[in-house]
């Protein structure tokens, strides 16, 4: 599910323009869409509007359901458990935000050079986005043991004393945006790659004549250029790290306690632990709107951004 | 722009530097997986051990589950997959035709809802339907993510391809379906191999609807080796060695087909400057 925002910004720059006046034929095609518009509809759009009318509801899995309002809203402003889940996943969205997009840049800086075996190398490092989720969350598990884990042995190597991880309420949510960015900085580097590439070279020539340095070509030159990448990378990273599920899941379950707990995984234990659906659903549709808020809340200062001209096409 | 010689081992210096967790990662998920209990309990750790424990890898297959939950992922994988395919390549071609680019919104709007919102209501409609215990629910929910993969990359692919070929086809009495078939298809093949690899690896690796919608017997092997966890949680080297048969066909296809999947990855960020 990594791949379809990426086309967000020309997605946006189409959408603004004018529709095209050709409605005959528009009617032929018809046909190659309506398959996919009746499984759309069915699998996507109405579990929305079902999850939207069961959030007005007492609901439960094996019980009687009764209309019961917005009170599932009220219960969830007063829900202390909610509160904290929601400040669980905004630490670990920001965290699982800036550290891919910092070290995927600069893996990006890198593989723009050219070099031998350049093309495999760029294989070997997007494999851990790739791989399955729960089999490298297993793997960290056993790697953040306390006692037997290679991370605490390697720590000791260069005098750091043993860490407690994914095992303490202080250092859990760190230790799981560790895998999170290890997961996910290839996302990033494959992102603003594809910034450097559009680069053209005149302005880096120019700048050598008049005597500018490494960094000052970097400051004045590629990151103005590449800014509007890095606000895709931002948004992109964001949207997947409020929804992030299966690693904290399979490491942690939201624990030590609920040290760990996102919206995510306190959603699934109020619909598929509880069965308490309504609640659940009531909880759905706020992450949901949270989700869309910061997603918008990006896309503006992303238009507003002086450099939102350069580059990616807004 | 000639590199010197100091230039070139610092370049390789950060390559290296760039790719090691990634390496050693994997190398040390290989290692535990092939290290008897001892070795995995030994301190300090051991990299590569004297002996190599096969039967870690030996166990997993001869396990009969093991069939079944690699049989049950294969099903679920293999037909979300052919259903998108199916339903998204000439959704695809129809919404880059009429270019109503407005109509992906929807998709875009369902790359941000999380997945388990669909499970709610989608859960309660298949025990409604019967259909629980059965591969239906999983392959259909893993439909929420293969169509969207599928329409998504192949707008992409057929917006490049070019129209003369098609009006020329139009010209000589070609029906829109004829041209489809045999003008449209065709060129856009390269398109449908991204689609195929990247819905069938998102596929594979999805956990959440299996957790919720999987019996015993329904299990995908992402959900069969999370519950191996629960319950050997200290045979450290069955369980790696489950977790890397789980990952590998994925990774074997991550290294050879790293040219389409990173083409399709970038393709949008690519495609707009």
């Amino acid at each position: 599910m990594t791949i379809l925002v990426e086309q967000q910004p020309a997605l946006i720059a189409d959408a603004n323009a004018a529709p095209p006046a050709r409605d005959i034929a528009r009617v032929s095609y018809w046909p190659f869409v309506l398959p996919a518009i009746v499984v759309v509809g069915s699998v996507i759009v109405f579990p929305w509007a079902f999850t939207l009318w069961m959030s007005l509801h007492e609901w439960r899995i094996g019980g009687a359901h009764s209309f019961v309002g917005l009170q599932n809203y009220l219960r969830l402003g007063t829900d202390p458990r909610f509160a904290e889940a929601a400040w669980h996943t905004l630490l670990y969205t920001a965290l699982a935000v800036v550290a891919p997009l910092l070290l995927g840049t600069l893996a990006a800086l890198i593989f723009n050079q050219r070099f031998p075996l350049r093309g495999l190398m760029r294989g070997v490092f997007v494999m851990p986005m790739m791989a399955t989720p729960v089999a490298i969350a297993l793997v960290w598990t056993m790697m953040f043991h306390p006692q037997l884990g290679v991370l605490n042995y390697l720590l000791s190597l260069v005098g750091i004393g043993p860490q407690a991880w994914v095992f303490h309420p202080a250092s859990v949510i760190p230790s799981l945006v560790l895998v999170e960015t290890w997961q996910w900085t290839p996302l990033v580097m494959l992102i603003v790659l594809g910034g450097l590439a559009a680069i053209p070279l005149e302005p880096y020539e120019s700048a050598e004549i008049d005597g500018a340095g490494a960094f000052q070509k970097f400051r004045y030159i590629t990151l103005p250029m590449i800014a509007p990448f890095l606000m895709v990378a931002v948004i992109i990273r964001t949207i997947d790290a409020l929804k992030s599920f299966d690693i904290i899941y399979a490491i942690t379950q939201g624990g030590p306690g609920t040290a760990s707990e996102t919206i995510n995984l306190y959603l699934y234990s109020v619909a598929f632990a509880y069965y308490d659906v309504g609640y659940g659903s009531a909880i759905a549709v706020v992450f949901f709107a949270l989700i869309i808020v910061l997603s918008l809340l990006l896309l503006y200062l992303r238009q507003r951004s002086k450099w939102a001209d350069i580059g990616v096409g807004v | 722009m000639r590199r010197s010689a100091l230039q070139n081992v610092g370049l390789a210096f950060a390559v290296a530097l760039m790719v090691s967790p990634a390496i050693l990662f994997f190398l040390w998920m290989l290692s535990l997986s092939l290290k008897f209990e001892v070795d995995n309990a030994a301190y300090p750790p051991i990299l590569i051990p004297e002996r190599f424990a096969w039967k870690n890898y030996v166990g997993v297959f001869e396990s009969n589950r093991f069939g079944l939950f690699f049989m049950n992922s294969l099903i679920v994988t293999g037909a979300a997959t052919a259903l998108a395919l199916a339903i998204g390549v000439p959704a695809g071609y129809g919404i880059a035709r009429m270019k109503a680019t407005k109509a992906a919104v929807v998709i875009l709007i369902a790359r941000m809802t999380p997945g388990l919102s669909y499970l709610i209501p989608l859960f309660l409609l298949f025990q409604w339907l019967g259909l629980m215990g059965t591969l239906v629910p999983q392959i259909i929910t893993h439909l929420v993510i293969t169509v969207p993969i599928v329409i998504w990359v192949m707008i992409g692919a057929f917006e490049t391809t070019p129209m003369e070929l098609e009006e020329a086809a139009v010209i000589d009495g070609a029906n829109r379906w004829q041209v489809f078939r045999h003008v449209a298809l065709p060129i856009a093949r390269p398109g449908i191999t991204v689609a195929f690899i990247l819905a069938v690896i998102f596929s594979w690796n999805n956990f959440v609807f299996g957790v919720v919608l999987a019996g015993r017997e329904t299990r995908t092997l992402p959900v069969a080796v999370y519950n191996m966890l629960s319950f050997e949680q200290l045979s450290w080297g069955p369980l790696a060695a489950a977790a890397l048969i789980v990952t590998a066909p994925v990774l074997i296809l991550t290294v050879l087909a790293q040219r389409q999947i990173v083409a399709g990855l970038t393709a949008g960020a690519v495609k707009g400057g």
